[in-house]
C-alpha cells in the first residue's frame, strides 16, 4: 500500500484562501482517486504561503479489473438500434454476444475494464484537480494558458512503498512533477529532494518552513503572549488575525514592540483598527489601566540580529501612521467639541441613494421616526429624535472615513467630546446594531429608539423605491435590516405594532423618494414574517404553526406573535397538543362536510339537553370550563395557559368521538352535536388557526 | 552586496542600471501629467497585444487630492514612480524584483521583506491584475501585479509589472523621517540639493492651485474637449490619403485620455465632482481608454500575429 505525496509551489498565495484550498485539494484529488477505483486509509492537507501539500495514506496500488455485462436490443431489432448500442459500449457488432435472452436472441455486450495502476490514474486526477481548481480568483502569468492563484512553478508528486518514492510521471503546460521543492525564501538555498510526507515535513523544517497551518498559529501564539507577559501585558486576542498572519509567514518570528506614548491618547478602537488593517499587528493591552500600549508583529525569518532591525522599521511604519490617525482624531474633535455642524451638514451632500435623497434627508427622517416609536421602547422622545440626529454625522469624520469599520464608535466619541449626553453617544455607537446574527441587541431606550428607526427607514425606503431583496441578491443588506429589527423587539420585549409605525412614516419616506411612493405595507410585513420564520426555525419552531400564528389578529406585533407561537409549538410538542389538533381537525372536518351538504352554518346553540350518553355530557362540561379559562387567559395573552385549557379538552373529545355518532338518525340530536362541534372549533380557533398546521 | 545609497538620486540611479543590466529597455518619463506610471503608454499600450516587451523608466506622477502644501511627511501632489513593465512576465520575475531591492541597499538577511495579496484594478483604464503588494519590515515598498486585463482586452501573455513609490522606498533606505529633508543628490556634493529645496515650493504653488486655484468652468471644458479629440481621432479612417500608409492614430488619441484622467483629478480636488457624478466620469474616462486599446491592437505594435 503506497502513500501519495502532493506539493504545489508557487509564488505567494493569499492568506485568506489557504486553508479552504488545502481542503479543496484533498476533496478534488481523493475524490478522484475514489472514483477511479483506488482506495485509501487516510488523508491530510496543508498550506504555507508558498505551497499547498497533500498527503494520502494507504493507497491501493492499482484499481480492480471490472466487467460489466450490458443487455443490448433483440437480434431482430433494426440496425438503427443496434448501432447505438454499440457506440454507448464502445464495441464493435463482432464483439457482441448473442445469447438467449427470454422471448428470443439478443445481443449482449462484456465490457472489461483492466486494473490501472495508481501511478496512471493520479496523473490524471491531479492534472484535473489543477487544472479546475476552485480558487476565488485565479490568473495567467507569462505566455501560458494554465489558470492558478499565483505563478505554479513546481510540482512533487510522488508514490511511496517499502522499495523507495517513485515520481508520477505528469507534465501540465511545460513543469514536470518531480520530487524536489524549496524551503524558505530567504532562510534556505538550493533544492530540497523528499522521499515522502514524512521527510517532507522534516526536510521543511530544517530548510525553515513549518507547513501546519495550525502549528504557526500556536507558535506565534505562544510567543506573543509569553512576550506580552514579560512586561506585565497581556495580548488581545483576535482568531481572523491570527488565521491570517499565519498565513503570511513560513517560519513566524514574534517580535514584541511599544507604542510610543504620544499616541496612547488615542481611543483604544483606533490602535487597534490602524495596527490590524494597516499592519497585520496584534494589540498589547496593559491589564491594570486597559489601555492599548503596545503591539506584537510576526515577521517571517530570522536575522543576525535578532529582528532589531524589523522591529524598527516596523515602529517607524506605525508611527507614521499613527500620526496620521492622531492628526485626523484631532482635527475630527475639533468639529465635535464646535457642535458637529461642519458634518451634519457635509452629510446633505452625501447620496445616500439617488432616489432616496441625502444622508441628511435621510437622517431628518430617522430622527422624525425615533421620536415617534420612542414612548414605546421607554425613550424620552426628544432624546431619542436627539440622538438620531447626530448618530451618523461621523459618517463625515476624518477617522471613519480612513477605516469605516469605526462608524459609530468614533460618533460616540464624538458625541461625548461635543458634550451630548452619555445615552446619546452610546446610540450613536449602537444604532447600527445588531448586525450579525449573534451580535448583541442594545438595550438602552434611546439606542433602541434609534436603532429601530433607522432600519425602518431603510426597509420603508427600499420598499417605496421597489429594490427588494430578490433571490441571492440583497444589495442593501435589508434581509439583515428586518432580522435586526425582529430581534431589537423581541430582545427587548417591546409592544408596538409595525403596520402602526410605518404608517405615518412612509408618508415621509415618499415626500423624499423620487417618484413618491408609498411602500407596500402589507408586502413589507409579510417579507418581516418570512424573515421571522427563518429567525424562529432555528429556535425548533415549524413554519406551519408560525403561519397558525399569523393568521390571528395583531400579527404585526412581533412579540405578541412570537410569545403565541412558541406556546403554539410548545404545545404541540405534547402528546395531548398533537392528539388535540387530531381531534380538532375531526370535528372541523366533519363539521365542514355537514355545513357544505346541508348549506346551512352550525355555530350556535347547541345544548347539553339533548346530550344523551355521558361522554356527549362530559364534553359539555369540558367545553364550559375550559372556555371560562381560555377567554381571561387569552385576555391577558397567556397563551401557554390558554392552551393548557385547551390540552385538557383532548380526553374528552377523544371520548366523545369513540363512543358517539355524530349523524345521528334523529335530526334534533344531529343538529345539536354538529353546534357542539362547532364550539370546539371556535374555542381552538381563538388560540391560533389550527387548520394552517400540517400533517 | 552594494554599500548604502546617500539620495535620493543614487536610488534612482541604481535602480536604472540594474534594470538595464537585466535587459529591460530604460525609457524616459512620459512628457504628459499622469496619476501613476501605469499611464505612460510604455505600459498600458504595450501590455496589449503578443509582442514582447521589456522597460523601465522614471515617471513623474500627479494626485491632484493628495497636496499637503509640502508639509506632510510623505503625502506629494507630485511624486516619482518606478516603473518595470516585462512581457512575457518571465518566470524569475520575484527574484528580478527582489535582486533590485538588494541593489539600492535593502538586504534581505536583514530585513523581514514579504507579498501580501493586493489585487490592482483601475477602472480609470478597464484594467487589473492580481499580484501583491510587497512589504519590507511592514512598509509598502512596491506594487507588482501580473495584468490580467487591460482596456478591456485580456494580456496574452501576460505582462509582470513593477511599481515602486520611490519616495517612500528612498526614505526607508536612507532613514529619512520627512521627505523634504531627503538629500536629492549626494550630501557631499559642493552644491547638495535636498528634497524640499526642490519641491518644497512647487508643492504649496500646486496644492493652493489644485484645491483653489484652478478655474473648474475651463477644466471642465477641457475636459470635454479632450473626450471628443480622444473619440474624433480614432473614427478617423485609418488610411491616411497623404501618405498612402494605414495609420491609426492610438497613441494621439491615447493622449487625450491621458489629458481627460488628470482634468478628471483635477476637478476631483476642486471638489466640484459630487459622489454620483465620480462614477459617470470615472466611467467616461475608462470608456475612453477602452477605445484607445481598441485602436492599439489594430496597429503593428498592438498586434497579436
Amino acid at each position: 500500500m503506497p502513500d501519495l505525496l502532493i506539493e504545489l509551489f508557487s509564488e505567494e498565495i493569499p492568506a485568506r484562501m489557504q486553508a479552504r484550498a488545502a481542503e479543496d485539494l484533498k476533496g478534488l484529488v481523493t475524490n478522484g482517486l475514489v472514483e477511479a477505483g483506488l482506495t485509501y486509509s487516510g488523508a491530510a492537507a496543508f498550506a504555507t504561503p508558498r505551497r499547498l501539500a497533500l498527503s494520502v495514506e494507504g493507497l491501493s496500488g492499482a484499481s480492480k479489473a471490472v466487467r460489466e455485462e450490458r443487455k443490448g436490443p433483440a437480434t431482430t431489432a433494426p440496425d438503427q438500434a443496434v448501432e447505438g448500442f454499440l457506440r454507448s459500449t464502445g464495441l464493435t457488432r463482432d464483439q457482441l454476444e448473442v445469447r438467449e435472452a427470454g422471448k428470443g436472441q439478443a445481443y449482449f455486450a462484456v465490457i472489461e475494464k483492466p486494473g490501472r495502476a495508481a501511478a496512471e490514474i493520479i496523473a490524471e486526477v491531479l492534472e484535473q484537480t489543477i487544472r479546475t481548481f476552485p480558487w476565488p480568483k485565479s490568473m495567467r502569468w507569462g505566455a501560458g494558458s494554465l489558470r492558478w492563484v499565483r505563478p505554479l512553478h513546481s510540482i512533487i508528486c510522488i508514490l511511496t512503498d517499502e522499495a523507495g518514492a517513485t515520481v508520477v510521471p505528469l507534465e501540465i503546460d511545460g513543469i514536470s512533477a518531480g520530487n524536489t521543492t524549496r524551503g524558505h525564501r530567504f532562510l534556505s538555498k538550493g533544492d530540497i529532494k523528499v522521499s515522502g510526507f514524512e521527510d517532507y515535513e522534516a526536510k521543511l523544517k530544517k530548510a525553515h518552513v513549518i507547513l501546519r497551518a495550525d502549528e504557526r498559529a500556536e507558535t506565534i501564539w505562544h510567543d506573543a503572549t509569553n512576550q506580552a507577559f514579560a512586561s506585565g501585558l497581556e495580548v488581545v486576542e483576535d482568531k481572523g488575525l491570527l488565521a491570517e498572519v499565519s498565513g503570511l509567514v513560513e517560519w513566524p518570528v514574534v517580535l514584541s514592540g511599544k507604542i510610543g506614548e504620544a499616541f496612547l491618547g488615542l481611543p483604544p478602537e483606533v490602535l487597534q483598527t490602524s495596527m490590524k488593517e494597516h499592519q497585520k499587528f496584534f494589540s498589547v493591552r496593559n491589564p491594570r489601566s486597559g489601555r492599548i500600549e503596545g503591539f506584537v508583529t510576526v515577521a517571517n525569518t530570522e536575522t543576525a540580529d535578532h529582528g532589531e532591525t524589523i522591529l524598527k522599521g516596523n515602529q517607524k511604519v506605525l508611527s507614521a501612521r499613527l500620526s496620521d490617525a492622531r492628526f485626523f482624531y484631532e482635527n475630527d474633535l475639533r468639529v465635535a467639541k464646535a457642535g458637529m455642524g461642519d458634518w451634519l451638514d457635509g452629510l446633505a451632500n452625501v447620496t445616500f441613494h439617488n432616489k432616496l435623497g441625502s444622508q441628511r434627508d435621510r437622517i431628518a427622517r430617522i430622527a422624525a421616526l425615533a421620536r415617534e416609536i420612542a414612548p414605546k421602547v421607554g425613550a424620552d422622545p426628544a432624546q431619542a429624535e436627539e440622538a438620531a440626529s447626530i448618530a451618523k454625522a461621523d459618517l463625515r469624520s476624518a477617522m471613519v472615513g480612513e477605516f469605516p469599520e469605526l462608524q459609530g464608535v468614533m460618533g460616540r466619541y464624538y458625541a461625548l467630546a461635543a458634550g451630548r449626553a452619555p445615552e446619546v453617544a452610546d446610540a450613536a455607537r449602537d444604532h447600527y446594531s445588531p448586525l450579525g446574527p449573534s451580535d448583541d441587541v442594545p438595550t438602552a431606550p434611546a439606542s433602541v429608539a434609534v436603532a429601530l428607526a433607522d432600519k425602518l427607514d431603510t426597509l420603508t425606503g427600499f420598499w417605496a423605491i421597489d429594490e427588494k431583496p430578490t433571490g441571492s441578491k440583497d444589495p442593501f443588506a435589508l434581509r439583515r435590516a428586518a432580522l435586526g429589527v425582529i430581534r431589537l423587539v423581541l430582545g427587548n420585549g417591546l409592544r408596538m405594532s409595525l403596520g402602526g409605525a410605518w404608517h405615518d412614516h412612509r408618508e415621509t419616506v415618499a415626500s423624499n423618494a423620487q417618484g413618491g411612493a408609498m411602500a407596500d405595507i402589507a408586502d413589507l410585513l409579510s417579507f418581516f414574517h418570512d424573515r421571522l420564520k427563518v429567525f424562529l426555525r432555528d429556535e425548533g419552531i415549524r413554519h406551519d404553526v408560525i403561519d397558525a400564528c399569523l393568521a390571528m389578529p395583531g400579527s404585526d406585533d412581533l412579540t405578541l406573535l412570537v410569545k403565541r407561537a412558541r406556546a403554539l409549538s410548545g404545545f404541540m410538542g405534547t402528546e395531548d397538543g398533537e392528539n388535540l389538533i387530531q381531534g380538532y381537525k375531526r370535528a372541523n372536518n366533519i363539521l365542514t362536510q355537514a355545513e357544505e351538504k346541508d348549506g346551512v352554518e352550525y355555530s350556535y346553540g347547541a345544548d347539553v339537553k339533548f346530550a344523551e350518553g355521558d361522554e356527549e355530557k362530559a364534553l359539555f362540561a369540558a367545553l364550559d370550563r375550559a372556555e371560562a379559562e381560555i377567554a381571561p387567559a387569552m385576555k391577558a395573552e397567556d397563551f401557554g395557559a390558554a392552551m393548557a385549557a385547551m390540552a385538557a379538552l383532548r380526553a374528552p373529545i377523544d371520548a366523545f368521538f369513540t363512543a358517539v355518532q355524530v349523524n345521528s338518525d334523529n335530526q334534533v340530536v344531529r343538529r345539536n352535536r354538529l353546534n357542539l362541534l362547532s364550539r370546539i372549533r371556535s374555542i381552538c380557533l381563538s388560540v391560533a388557526d389550527l387548520n394552517r398546521i400540517e400533517g | 552586496m552594494a554599500d548604502k545609497p546617500r539620495s535620493f538620486q543614487e536610488i534612482i540611479l541604481r535602480l536604472q542600471a540594474y534594470w538595464a543590466s537585466k535587459g529591460c529597455a530604460v525609457l524616459q518619463p512620459y512628457d504628459m501629467e499622469v496619476g501613476a506610471g501605469t499611464f505612460h503608454p510604455a505600459t498600458t499600450l504595450r501590455s496589449l497585444g503578443n509582442k514582447s516587451w521589456a522597460a523601465a523608466y522614471v515617471q513623474p506622477s500627479r494626485r491632484p487630492t493628495d497636496g499637503r502644501y509640502g508639509e506632510n511627511p510623505n503625502r506629494l501632489q507630485h511624486y516619482y514612480q518606478y516603473q518595470v513593465l516585462i512581457k512575457p512576465s518571465p518566470p524569475d520575475l520575484q527574484d528580478l524584483y527582489l535582486g533590485s531591492l538588494a541593489a539600492i541597499g535593502i538586504d534581505a538577511s536583514l530585513h523581514d521583506i514579504r507579498f501580501v495579496e493586493d489585487d490592482w484594478e483601475s477602472p480609470t483604464l478597464g484594467a487589473w491584475g492580481l499580484g501583491w503588494e510587497v512589504w519590507c519590515d511592514g512598509m509598502e515598498v512596491s506594487q507588482f501585479t501580473y495584468f490580467q486585463q487591460v482596456g478591456g482586452h485580456d494580456c496574452k501573455p501576460v505582462s509582470g509589472e513593477l511599481t515602486y513609490g520611490l519616495e517612500r522606498l528612498a526614505m526607508y533606505v536612507l532613514g529619512i523621517d520627512h521627505v523634504m529633508d531627503m538629500p536629492f543628490n549626494d550630501p557631499q556634493s559642493p552644491i547638495p540639493l535636498k528634497y524640499g529645496d526642490i519641491f518644497r515650493q512647487t508643492e504649496e504653488e500646486y496644492s493652493r492651485h489644485n484645491f483653489d486655484g484652478a478655474t473648474t468652468e475651463m477644466l471642465l471644458r477641457h475636459f470635454e474637449d479632450a473626450e471628443a479629440e480622444c473619440s474624433r481621432l480614432l473614427d478617423m479612417p485609418a488610411d491616411d490619403p497623404k501618405t498612402g500608409k494605414r495609420i491609426i492614430l492610438a497613441h494621439p488619441a491615447y493622449d487625450q485620455c491621458i489629458k481627460a484622467s488628470h482634468l478628471f483629478n483635477l476637478l476631483d480636488a476642486r471638489g466640484v465632482i459630487s459622489v454620483t457624478e465620480r462614477q459617470a466620469y470615472i466611467g467616461r474616462v475608462r470608456a475612453l481608454a477602452k477605445k484607445c486599446a481598441d485602436a492599439f491592437v489594430m496597429t503593428d505594435a498592438g498586434a497579436s500575429v
